[in-house]
């Protein structure tokens, strides 16, 4: 049986701002259980409480009610930190620190020995792909190197549960890979990772399962092809040599996405009808150059959940 | 465990002074030995026989304000910075209880004011031993006992920027400190009062308030006059006690606060 890296039950946050004290509710009631070694995408749009909850993981923000148990401790419990390794949304770093002494002070805060403090900063800048700049100050640093130095910072203690909150908001294609990689060699490693991110092909890259988080409710959470299911939402089919005649009496099964040339591609919505399409268009004299079912994307899925919110 | 408590305090402590120090603000030890050396040359054409005494009074009094400015507007900003620019959530989500982060902060400011006040101290005792030929010891307790008064003012400023704003700590440190000047007479003042509200509400300020007075021996540096023994070791004492509740409800506050 998989061990439990951290359970959530019904954990409500309630935040209280401005003068009159107004009262905002960021989590309602959140479930959510995840497995040692597995790497949890926690998906959602801004402002839904995805950063709330990781806080309350964290121990930087108190539940207002709820059950947490971070590696089958509390999350108040200051020693369940000494194996978590948390990065921040957009974080900002001491910049007058250089690479080497700001992972340095980090290391430093697990009490770690001298020894195994260097070697292993010498190793993450390697990692991370900074170690030529090891003696470089942060206020230097672009965004991308930010992010990766952040990243580096939340393995110093070589942790078994890994927390990133959008690790790979604002960096280009290239930064956003290296952050994939790095993920997914902690998977190797056995670790547990646990991010939240917009990107979603990202998510749908490298996450094991992955949550959704609408309104501070938990609306989806499973493995990516449970949740996708094998379900086709519709059907293109590209063809050769149709007349307007035939596509007009397509039109109530079939619609027309585009016209290339001497090519039509047709839009049907769902697979049930796709076969009396293409006796038509066989019937008609035209000839088929693929059919290709499209099937529902993670996207998707989190669309339709905020659509359902909205609405 | 409690070696690492000690190790992981440190590490604030250093990062603290380390930032204090690259934010340039030991610098203003230059000016201050600017404006000193100016004053002493200035006294010369001013004052006849008394320049060793107001060179005593004024640099007494100008490492005082000078840390005192310092206490205040570094440890204002300490806490809120780490909370504004979002560097406590990677400290407050390491092994790192509350109230060891805010002892860090404390002691890396007091490490600061240290380094700050030996370098101002030293200008001033080479300028004294320059116009005297010797420095009287009672110099070295008053140095002492200013420093043990800006230990206090950054605890306060601590305590204010654990909840607040700072420049609304700002305002406050400062009013604890104008008002910690003024308790001694508003304990006398009270007497005038007596049997009224006004009397009880002057009694709890100056019971509630830190006497700073306490910590200043100016006059007795001045005039190279005997101390109690007596009055030190309570000084000291009641310093430290008063620093320490301080910190202690700092750490309660702190403890209980979301970082949102």
């Amino acid at each position: 049986m998989a061990q439990i890296a951290l359970e959530l039950k019904g954990v409500s946050k309630t935040f209280r701002s401005g003068f009159a004290m107004r009262a905002v509710q960021a989590l309602k009631g959140v479930n959510l259980t995840i497995q040692k070694g597995e790497i949890f995408g926690y998906l959602g749009p801004n402002g839904a409480g995805k950063t709330t909850t990781l806080k309350i993981i964290v121990g930087i923000i108190f539940p207002s009610s709820g059950y947490i148990r971070v590696l089958s401790q509390r999350p108040s419990d200051v020693a369940v930190r000494q194996r978590i390794g948390f990065l921040p949304e957009s974080p900002y770093f001491y910049e007058y620190l250089n690479a080497q002494e700001f992972l340095d002070f980090y290391a430093r805060l697990f009490a770690i020995p001298l020894g195994v403090r260097r070697e292993r900063i010498r190793r993450l800048l390697k990692t991370v792909g900074l170690e030529r700049k090891a003696s470089e100050p942060l206020r230097r640093f672009s965004k991308g190197m930010l992010q990766r130095i952040g990243i580096a910072q939340a393995l110093i203690n070589d942790p078994e549960l890994i927390i990133l909150d959008e690790p790979m908001s604002g960096l280009d294609p290239l930064g956003r890979a290296q952050i994939r990689e790095i993920i997914q060699r902690l998977k190797e490693e056995d670790k547990t990772v646990i991010f939240s991110s917009h990107i979603i092909p990202d998510v749908e890259a490298i996450a094991d399962r992955v949550g959704i988080i609408v309104d501070g409710k938990i609306r989806d959470v499973g493995n990516i092809d449970d949740l996708l299911g094998t379900r086709v939402q519709s059907v293109e089919i590209t063809v050769r040599g149709i007349d307007a005649k035939l596509t007009s009496r397509l039109a109530a099964k079939a619609a027309v996405k585009r016209i290339v040339g001497d090519h039509t591609v047709l839009v049907v919505d769902g697979p049930e009808p796709v076969n009396e399409v293409i006796d038509a268009i066989r019937a008609g004299k035209g000839t088929i150059e693929s059919v290709e079912p499209i099937r529902m994307t993670l996207e998707d899925l989190v669309l339709s959940q905020m659509r359902k919110d909205a609405s | 465990m409690m070696m690492s408590s000690t190790k992981k305090i440190w590490a604030i402590i250093l990062n603290t002074f380390r930032e204090a120090v690259r934010d340039r603000i030991l610098y203003a030890i230059v000016f201050f030995a600017i404006v000193i050396l100016l004053i002493s040359t200035v006294m010369d054409i001013i004052t006849i026989g008394q320049r060793a005494k107001i060179i005593i009074d004024m640099g007494l009094a100008s490492i005082s304000i000078f840390g005192v400015l310092i206490a205040i507007f570094v440890g204002i900003g300490l806490v809120y910075k780490e909370i504004d620019k979002r560097t406590i959530y990677t400290i407050v989500s390491k092994p790192v209880a509350r109230w060891q982060f805010l002892l860090g902060k404390y002691f890396g400011l007091v490490l600061t004011l240290l380094v700050e006040v030996a370098a101002m101290s030293t200008i001033f005792f080479i300028i004294v031993f320059s116009e005297l030929g010797r420095i009287p010891p009672v110099l070295f307790v008053a140095v002492g006992m200013t420093f043990l008064e800006l230990m206090l003012v950054c605890a306060v400023a601590i305590l204010f920027s654990s909840f607040s704003t700072p420049i609304l700590s700002g305002m406050y440190t400062l009013g604890v400190y104008l008002i910690g000047h003024l308790t001694r007479d508003l304990y006398q003042f009270s007497f005038r009062f007596k049997g009224t509200f006004l009397q009880k509400l002057m009694l709890v300020l100056y019971y509630f308030f830190p006497n700073l007075d306490n910590f200043n021996i100016r006059s007795q540096a001045v005039h190279d006059l005997p101390l109690a023994p007596g009055y030190i070791a309570f000084s000291i004492a009641y310093g430290l006690l008063y620093i320490t509740l301080l910190l202690v409800v700092s750490s309660v506050i702190f403890s209980r606060r979301d970082f949102k």
